[in-house]
């Protein structure tokens, strides 16, 4: 249940990965033969991907995974336009947050996770921005961003927009509206490093650093992953939201001192979070795992930096006792009654742990 | 008379669960501060006060004061 990190590998990604590591090991940048079966690979994958994506092929270029489309986005319009401020929700992805670094102005966003749209358009015509950036959709609660209008008042100001859309990509179409949109291939059951770049024809932006050969057999097979998922995107959707929403209902009907968090209706079909009063997110989490379920959580426990999560702090809800549930399509509605049948004997117990 | 925690150096969700437990032993009015420095805690009191109907009224460093 944590697809949001890493879904299992498709197995169309499994067999197109074998097919392209026998025909797809060389450097596609060689002319000898090996090198030219590569750099067929190669421009066939990103032809299926663009066109999944709705973007030309020379738009698109493969990264080593999601951070690193990222800081190559953020960089590269930095160094073509000779500015630095990024203007961000407060809500991006960390590695968004990291890459803008202290040159940066965090946007900030409602209860359920929107962004603040007037407060956006103001940091964009404060002082001269570089860059800004605005999610698809929220990694940690699944609420959409209003790309399209962010995207109106980018243009107005004539700012570039970043949109990172690693949450919804293979799962619900663009948004229109950016400059350069990245993605990240194990989200959709691709391989890990891999990711995606697409930069918009007359986007101010240049290569910030060398992009090296890339690792054929593992585009071939996150290309192949997307194109099986795009396919079943439709249907797939329809089934993960009516389960968020039973686990959204169910959640706040079984388990006493919850909190649902974020949109209930504009938010990803894949993505549910709440947090428990009085309870341990770490203790949880591992009680959880010993029950079968594999979760995420943005509790401070659970982190490295021992800090809350920077998205819960932001939408100013619990973040003591947090779980995240992501699904994918090998989810089952028993999987998920499973979960929910368990869950709040193991919420009671860890409040008994701490001696409620 | 403000009733005063002190949960410095208790890791979330220990100050919180603290508070609760004085609370329930507490007239509706009481005001209570809790000393707690978890970075978690100056979101997560406030957060308590909203799910349990109680009124939050400041945070001031490190010490979080709530009325019941």
């Amino acid at each position: 249940l944590d697809s949001a990190t890493a879904a299992p590998p498709h197995p169309v990604a499994r067999q197109a990965f074998l097919a392209a590591a026998e025909d797809g090991w060389a450097d596609p940048g060689r002319l000898y033969t090996p090198s030219r079966r590569a750099r067929h690979l190669l421009d066939a994958a990103r032809e299926t991907a663009a066109g999944v994506l709705g973007v030309r092929p020379d738009e698109l270029h493969f990264t080593a995974g999601g951070t690193d489309a990222v800081r190559r986005a953020v960089a590269g319009v930095r160094r073509s336009r000779g500015r630095r401020a990024v203007v961000h929700t407060a809500v991006e992805h960390s590695s968004v947050i990291k890459a803008a670094g202290d040159d940066a102005v965090s946007v900030p966003v409602s209860r359920t996770g929107v962004v603040d749209l007037d407060a956006l358009e103001k940091a964009l015509n404060s002082r001269e921005v570089a860059l800004a950036a605005v999610q698809s959709a929220n990694h940690e609660v699944g609420t959409l961003q209003p790309v399209a209008a962010a995207a109106e008042a980018c243009a107005a100001a004539g700012v570039p927009l970043l949109v990172d859309a690693a949450q919804s990509i293979g799962r619900a179409p663009v948004p229109a509206g950016w400059s350069l949109l990245v993605g990240s291939a194990r989200k959709w059951g691709g391989p890990a490093g891999v990711g995606l770049l697409a930069v918009r024809k007359g986007t101010r932006w240049e290569s910030p650093w060398d992009e090296g050969a890339p690792d054929v057999p593992a585009v071939v097979a996150a290309a192949a992953a997307l194109r099986a998922v795009a396919a079943d995107a439709a249907s797939e959707s329809v089934r993960q939201a009516a389960l968020v929403s039973e686990i959204r209902r169910t959640v706040a009907a079984t388990v006493p001192d919850v909190e649902v968090v974020g949109e209930p209706d504009e938010r990803l079909p894949h993505i549910v979070t709440f947090s428990c009063l009085y309870v341990d997110g770490e203790v949880l989490l591992q009680a959880l795992d010993r029950a079968g379920y594999a979760v995420s959580s943005g509790s401070a426990c659970t982190s490295d930096t021992l800090r809350p999560s920077h998205v819960l702090a932001a939408m100013g809800v619990l973040t003591h006792g947090n779980v995240r549930v992501s699904l994918h399509s090998g989810v089952s509605t028993e999987d998920v009654r499973g979960f929910l049948a368990v869950l709040p004997g193991l919420v009671a117990d860890a409040r008994a742990e701490a001696g409620l | 008379v403000i009733i005063v925690i002190d949960a410095l150096g208790k890791r979330c969700p220990l100050p919180v669960i603290m508070l609760a437990k004085r609370a329930a032993d507490e007239p509706p009015g009481t005001e209570i501060a809790v000393l707690a420095d978890d970075p978690a805690a100056a979101l997560d009191i406030p957060a308590w006060c909203r799910m349990k109907g109680h009124t939050f009224v400041a945070t001031e460093g490190d010490r979080h004061t709530v009325r019941l």
